[in-house]
């Protein structure tokens, strides 16, 4: 069953195209990453998620409920973490877990108090004295401390530092261990990597790729780094092969996936005396997307 | 002196200019159409000799018109003219510096901003001195205008300069405050509310010195200097090195005390908060109270003190009328010494109305910086639907402007009540009359909920509004404004109980407006999109 179903999503702020007709699929209990550059539209249908923006069209299903409509019943069963987390200047960081909390229905204290020690939060500084990565922090754990079937998180991890976003993956491996089903927007790829089940990408208000990690590498192309005894030639004109660059001995290429084999091949030829391939990131991914969109590849 | 810490300024002025070239346009020019526009209407008002004579002998010797605008120095157009034009624009010109400072430098701060600027070649005193730079300019244009169009109108070229540079004056003894206030706390707001709490004390000393005995109170108050100087009436330039002397002073105060700070604090530290919200900290209604219930004590304290001054006045007022036997005539036409204090409160109130207002704009627009600054989102994506969320801050509004209304006419009502010895009576009469103003204060309110919620962008016609019914409010007999025109005016309808009857269809008029204009702002914010 899915938790959220969205069919020709569009929003229009003026003239300008927010988002053109986007669907997404998050099934219950999985980990969905939502990547796309800043000003994709990944804020936009968060907040249409959230019933704080009104759709122009389109269909938006969150939890069974309609997310414009069913608002307050449905904000029993999720958590929300803005991607720009604004707190009250003067109310401490400790205030505002409870708060919002308690907004949602209740907490478990321990619950509370185990979050706040994890996160080396000091609660009872005044908001405005957090720095960012504070004051997501206490976003995250308002957010972490509530019993919720859904989780909807806009770039959690801006401003945090790499030992607090090892402790936000560890929670959230933890939510969907407990059944949470978890959005994660992001443009931090690696976070994306390691935690999601499934991504989709969007850029311009369009989602241009959906699927599991392994099914989007399927589509994309191995960065190779080869030494050989004799000089790499011809490297340019086999198929599959991408901007090549050859120093003497020494080649660098990109290589779509149906054609290592056949390259490889070739490669020995040169007598290969040492051979590095990466796999694709989700960096190569997303660069690729961009490039296509914008026309640059060859 | 350092002269590094001051690189920038230049820049720093430019940015302000161009941040709010528009505003201070408006702002400078604006006294300077009032001043010939008094002018032109005691012209038109006091044609003869003994006309003018005949108005300057009976409001020189009503209490009131004393107390809130002084005396009259000279009984010729220019007197009336300066009389007339100097306390409230010096009291607009002086909040809005002050209000100005602050906004360049504290609100800035506050808001992470000095940081940006701070790390590039900008000295630490570079707002400071810019905002305050620019101030004084903008004071010395009004100066200059105000001069040029009194001048221009054929009034005597010494009295308008002197005219001109007097309010300018405490304009920028305002500034001079507010940029020592900005020093002292971290808190944009509060440093506002001790200028605003100066300018205030300093009207008030300066209300008392002129009606009571003790003259020597007025020599406290810049307001008071500005008068001394007696533009018209054989000018006395040496006053104005009191202004020159206190600018100085108070502007090297600033900088001393800015120099020795951090960037980001106060003089006072930031203390932790508690580790957990207090159980009661668990609905909107409740955070809108813990976000607002330091600054309505304070408008409460304000408010207060506003009323044991004006219950004070109230009674001296009284007591100098009927030791003043030519005067028996007027008394009797007032209803006797009761009927001159009830004069006064209804005068004072018209007053004090209007600055509640303010509070009531204030706290239903908070909203607007909540979901600007995007606090709103945290709060709407839990299971609190937006009606609650608004009706928690109109809430706030009904509530705290009750508050500051009670807390103005309590204490006045008692403090006149008890020097005439008759609390029992006084008390009440004074109470009501306060609370009567209630539903009409709460229509700008919920003129404000119905932009907010239908079109956010025009939040600031509400304002407009507020400017507009002040000016119908203080000038509109002066003016001779048509009755049609005063009507539009929530203020208008308000029985005036002290000084006539009672009539409870206004005020049940008035709260319908109330309800539909918020029940609108309500509907429109439940359709629109946040942020």
């Amino acid at each position: 069953m899915s938790v959220i179903e969205i069919h020709s999503l569009t929003k229009r702020y003026g003239k300008h195209l927010a988002l053109d007709g986007v669907d997404l699929e998050v099934e219950r209990g999985e980990v969905f990453g939502f990547i796309g550059p800043n000003g994709a539209g990944k804020t936009t249908t968060l907040r249409i998620l959230l019933g704080l923006l009104r759709k122009d069209s389109g269909t938006v299903t969150l939890l069974g409920g309609d997310p414009w409509r069913d608002v307050v019943s449905l904000h029993r069963r999720l958590a929300y973490v803005p991607g720009d987390v604004n707190l009250w200047p003067y109310l401490s960081g400790g205030e505002v877990i409870d708060l919002l909390a308690r907004l949602r229905g209740g907490f478990d204290q321990s619950r509370r108090d185990e979050l706040v020690a994890r996160f080396k939060l000091d609660p009872t500084r005044q908001c405005r004295t957090y720095s960012k990565g504070n004051q997501q922090k206490v976003a995250l754990i308002a957010a972490l401390v509530s019993n919720v079937e859904l989780l909807i998180l806009d770039e959690p991890t801006l401003g945090l530092d790499p030992l607090m976003e090892a402790i936000f993956r560890e929670c959230v491996v933890e939510a969907k261990g407990a059944g949470t089903t978890v959005l994660l927007s992001s443009h931090i790829l690696s976070e994306v990597e390691a935690l999601c089940d499934r991504i989709s990408i969007i850029n311009e208000g369009r989602i241009v790729e959906t699927g599991s990690l392994a099914e989007l590498r399927h589509l994309t192309r191995t960065t190779v780094s080869v030494e050989t005894r004799r000089p790499i030639t011809g490297l340019t004109r086999l198929p599959g092969v991408y901007n090549p660059t050859v120093e003497g001995a020494h080649a660098r290429f990109s290589v779509d996936a149906d054609a290592v084999n056949r390259v490889l091949r070739y490669l020995t030829q040169f007598d290969v005396r040492a051979l590095t391939s990466a796999p694709p990131t989700l960096e190569d991914l997303f660069l690729r997307h961009y490039k296509l969109q914008e026309g640059v590849m060859r | 002196m350092n002269l590094n810490a001051y690189t920038g300024t230049r820049a720093l002025l430019r940015l302000i200019l161009r941040r709010d070239w528009l505003i201070l346009s408006v702002c400078v020019i604006l006294p300077a159409l009032f001043a010939v526009v008094t002018v032109a209407t005691f012209n038109q008002l006091l044609p003869s000799a003994t006309s003018l004579e005949a108005f300057v002998s009976e409001t020189a010797n009503i209490p009131a018109e004393v107390a809130l605008l002084g005396h009259i120095y000279i009984p010729t157009i220019a007197g009336l003219t300066a009389w007339r034009w100097s306390v409230y624009s010096a009291v607009l010109v002086g909040l809005g510096s002050a209000l100005f400072v602050v906004r360049h430098t504290r609100t800035q701060e506050e808001a992470g901003r000095f940081e940006l600027l701070d790390a590039t070649v900008v000295g630490r005193q570079a707002a400071l001195s810019a905002s305050l730079l620019v101030t004084l300019g903008a004071n010395l244009v009004i100066a200059a205008l105000v001069a040029g169009g009194l001048i221009v109108y054929g009034l005597p070229v010494a009295g308008s300069v002197a005219l001109g540079l007097s309010v300018a004056a405490v304009g920028a003894t305002f500034a001079a405050v507010a940029g020592v206030a900005a020093q002292l706390t971290e808190r944009a707001g509060t440093a506002k509310g001790i200028a605003v709490a100066v300018l205030g004390i300093g009207y008030l000393l300066r209300a008392a010195g002129d009606i009571g005995e003790h003259s020597v109170l007025s020599w406290l108050s810049p307001l008071g200097w500005m008068q001394q100087i007696k533009p018209f009436a054989d000018e006395r330039w040496g006053v104005f090195v009191l202004f020159i002397g206190a600018i100085a002073l108070l502007t090297a105060m600033a900088f001393a005390l800015s120099s020795q700070r951090d960037v980001g604090s106060g003089l006072v530290r930031p203390r932790p908060g508690p580790a957990s919200a207090s159980l009661r900290l668990r609905s909107p209604a409740a955070l809108v109270w813990r976000l607002n219930r330091r600054s309505l004590l304070a408008w409460a304290v304000g408010f207060a003190v506003f009323g044991v001054v004006t219950g004070d006045l109230a009674k001296a007022g009284a007591d100098q009328l009927t030791t003043s036997p030519q005067l028996l005539g007027l008394l009797a036409r007032l209803g006797g010494s009761s009927g001159v204090s009830d004069g006064f409160f209804t005068l004072a109130l018209t007053i004090v109305v209007e600055i509640a207002a303010v509070y009531a704009l204030v706290t239903t627009l908070q909203m607007q910086s909540e979901e600007k600054e995007a606090r709103v989102d945290p709060v709407l994506a839990t299971p609190v639907g937006r009606l609650r969320w608004a009706g928690s801050y109109l809430l706030l509004t009904i509530v705290g402007t009750t508050v500051v209304l009670a807390a103005f006419s309590v204490p006045a009502g008692l403090t006149y009540g008890l020097s005439v010895g008759n609390v029992g009576y006084e008390l009440p009469r004074v109470f009501a009359a306060s609370m009567a103003y209630l539903p009409a204060i709460l229509v700008m309110a919920g003129i404000a909920m119905a932009l907010y919620g239908l079109i956010p962008k025009l939040t600031f016609l509400s304002w407009g509004a507020l400017l507009g019914i002040i000016v119908i409010e203080l000038l509109g007999e002066l003016l001779q404004i048509g009755q049609s025109i005063q009507d539009v005016s929530p203020f208008t309808h308000v029985p005036k109980i002290l000084v006539s009857e009672f009539s409870a269809t206004p005020l049940i008029a008035l709260m319908g407006v109330t309800v539909l204009l918020m029940v609108i702002g309500l509907l429109g914010f439940q359709r629109r999109s946040i942020g």
